[in-house]
């Protein structure tokens, strides 16, 4: 075999969806040599690696497999977070239309590895499609024996199951996902104990997003020592960044983690739709604040700031917008979204994100008084880092943002008491 | 009630967990596949399959926008009005659907055919705007193709 799979979507065009096309491109190699060097190395050649979790907050993945590899309580169990609903990101449904073998082989790496025997995909629900996709996929590599009884010759036993989510946002957080697993209401948990001691069923629980999990075969196949040198030093690897709104071409790019922002708008999105000139870029999803064009030069991984913001790449999703787009508008369409979306359980971000969507809607309206953009920024200051989880603080860094890049525009409304880009609400 | 093929459905679940409240979504998938919605006596039969409290189920089932608590129409359409469809002007195909089929979100035709929702992002943001009806994907909608998508469903 010389073939050797070493990118996340080697084609964006294919889906492999049997296994011995799986097979034929260098799949399940990874797996092979894991079951060769054992559970030792992998954790070794991940840290080495320096893989951090895609789903968002960054975490160092070696230190995640062997906090769960060391905990001694059974069994053990890995979930994969395929409940991609932060807006604007849609790489996870790509991967796992075009290449979901290599999430199954990441998982059955992850039990091999922390010694799970049972393991469940959480995925969304809007994707009802590949909830056969993915149970046929799981179904060709059990007779394969990659998982199920005695997988790879291991001597341990490795059950896959996809669970199918019912439509809510707050599920993709993680100890959410786990309440929602064991068949509560999604809410989260708090915080220690970690998912890593205390995860599913109280027991010591891996649980990672899909595209994590496919960047651990990729690891194995081209060394540590490769991967590490992909992109940023500090946060290394592809990244897939989905990209939407008003380029020329959207669609999923698979680049080195660090690239500059202007890079993937101008060079792989084709640029502006229409000429037209770009006003703004959410960089890594909803949850992540607004930038300005002149902020285009920032680097996307985990280290980089751009000035005045937090965390810029977030899930990767970025959503570009031209010089015609209402700033209010998009503030408020983001607002309700978190105001739908709040699970309910604390009261600064049940109350408060309900607060903001009202209050942008009657800025967007004509109907925003002199005092509102005060009252915005009060009702955020409560919001932030005093809700239980981080969908609270999203919701407040989404709106600062715009406030802070775009005030002017906000300004406009209360004064002109009408939207000047004719807003549709 | 639960017909007898939906609570053998539920019961094969079982066995992909340790434990029979984890089946609980499951469960109500298939509860409302075969009932249509999730009136209060399936949330009761899907709560004794289960052996669990009946306010439990109901409390999991109205978290989560998939179940539905009244019948609604035949079919059930999710038009994405998220920012990246809202940047393809999704909003306007609302008032497509409202002058053509008298749909209003969160509201059933007056044909008893579509239940309209809002729907929030359904991850297909690259072929705007997208919609879900049922469990099928239409994207990259204009004003004409969605009364032609439409039409398909009876």
């Amino acid at each position: 075999m010389s073939k050797l799979i070493d990118r996340i979507i080697p084609d964006p065009v294919r889906c492999i969806t049997g296994i011995s096309a799986y097979e034929a491109e260098g799949g399940f190699r990874a797996l092979k040599k894991a079951a060769r060097a054992g559970p030792d190395f992998v954790i070794e050649e991940i840290v080495r690696a320096g893989l951090r979790g895609r789903g968002g907050a960054g975490f160092p993945t070696g230190r995640k497999w062997a906090a769960v590899a060391e905990d001694t309580a059974t069994p053990k169990y890995i979930i994969c977070n395929a409940d991609e609903g932060e807006p604007g990101t849609f790489k996870d449904r790509l991967i796992l239309e075009k290449n979901p073998f290599l999430l199954i082989e990441g998982m059955a790496l992850a039990a091999f590895t922390v010694k799970a025997g049972v393991g469940y995909i959480y995925l969304r629900g809007e994707y009802p499609a590949l909830f056969h996709l993915l149970e046929d996929v799981i179904a060709q590599c059990r007779k394969k024996g990659y998982i199920g009884p005695d997988f790879m010759g291991t001597g341990a036993d490795l059950e896959l199951y996809v669970h199918r989510g019912a439509g809510a946002y707050i599920c993709g957080e993680e100890t959410a996902m786990i309440e929602s697993l064991e068949g509560k209401r999604g809410q989260p948990r708090s915080r220690p104990p970690y998912t890593v001691n205390y995860g599913y069923m109280g027991k010591p629980t891996l649980a990672s997003n899909v595209e994590t999990f496919a960047n651990v075969p990729i690891i194995l196949n081209i060394g540590a020592e490769s991967y590490s040198k992909i992109g940023s030093p500090e946060s290394p690897g592809p990244k897939l960044f989905s990209v939407s709104g008003d380029v020329v071409r959207p669609g999923v790019y698979e680049l080195p983690m660090g690239v500059p922002l202007s890079e993937i708008i101008y060079e792989h999105c084709g640029g502006i739709k229409g000429g037209r000139a770009l006003k703004a870029v959410i960089p890594g999803g909803v949850s992540t604040a607004v930038l300005r064009s002149d902020d285009l030069a920032c680097r996307m991984d985990f280290t980089s700031k751009c000035e005045g913001s937090m965390g810029i790449i977030g899930s990767g999703a970025v959503i570009v917008f031209d010089e015609e787009t209402c700033m209010v508008h998009t503030a408020y369409r983001i607002a309700k979204f978190f105001a739908h979306e709040s699970c309910g359980k604390c009261t600064p971000c049940r109350e408060g994100t309900d607060w903001i969507r009202a209050i942008l809607l009657r800025m967007e309206q004509g109907l925003g008084v002199e005092d509102d953009i005060r009252l915005l920024r009060e009702v955020c200051g409560n919001i932030a880092g005093n809700s239980f989880c981080a969908l609270g603080d999203s919701a407040a860094i989404s709106t600062i943002g715009f406030l802070d890049k775009f005030g002017d525009e906000f300004e406009a409304h209360i004064k002109g008491k009408t939207c000047p880009f004719g807003g549709p609400v | 009630m639960l017909p007898a093929e939906a609570v053998s459905q539920i019961n094969n679940t079982l066995e992909k967990y340790p434990d029979s409240r984890s089946a609980l979504l499951p469960a109500l998938y298939i509860a409302q596949r075969h009932v249509g919605h999730l009136p209060l006596d399936a949330l009761h039969a899907v709560a004794t399959l289960l052996d669990l409290p009946d306010a439990h189920v109901r409390g999991v089932a109205s978290f989560h926008v998939m179940f539905r608590d009244s019948p609604g129409g035949r079919h059930l359409v999710q038009l994405c009005t998220n920012v990246s469809c809202m940047l393809a002007a999704s909003s306007g195909l609302l008032d497509v659907l409202k002058e053509h089929f008298g749909l209003r979100p969160g509201a059933t035709s007056p044909d008893n055919r579509f239940t309209l929702l809002e729907g929030e992002c359904i991850g297909e943001c690259e072929k705007v705007p997208a919609m879900l009806v049922d469990s099928d994907v239409h994207t990259g909608l204009t004003a004409e193709s969605i009364i032609e998508i439409l039409a398909r469903y009876e």
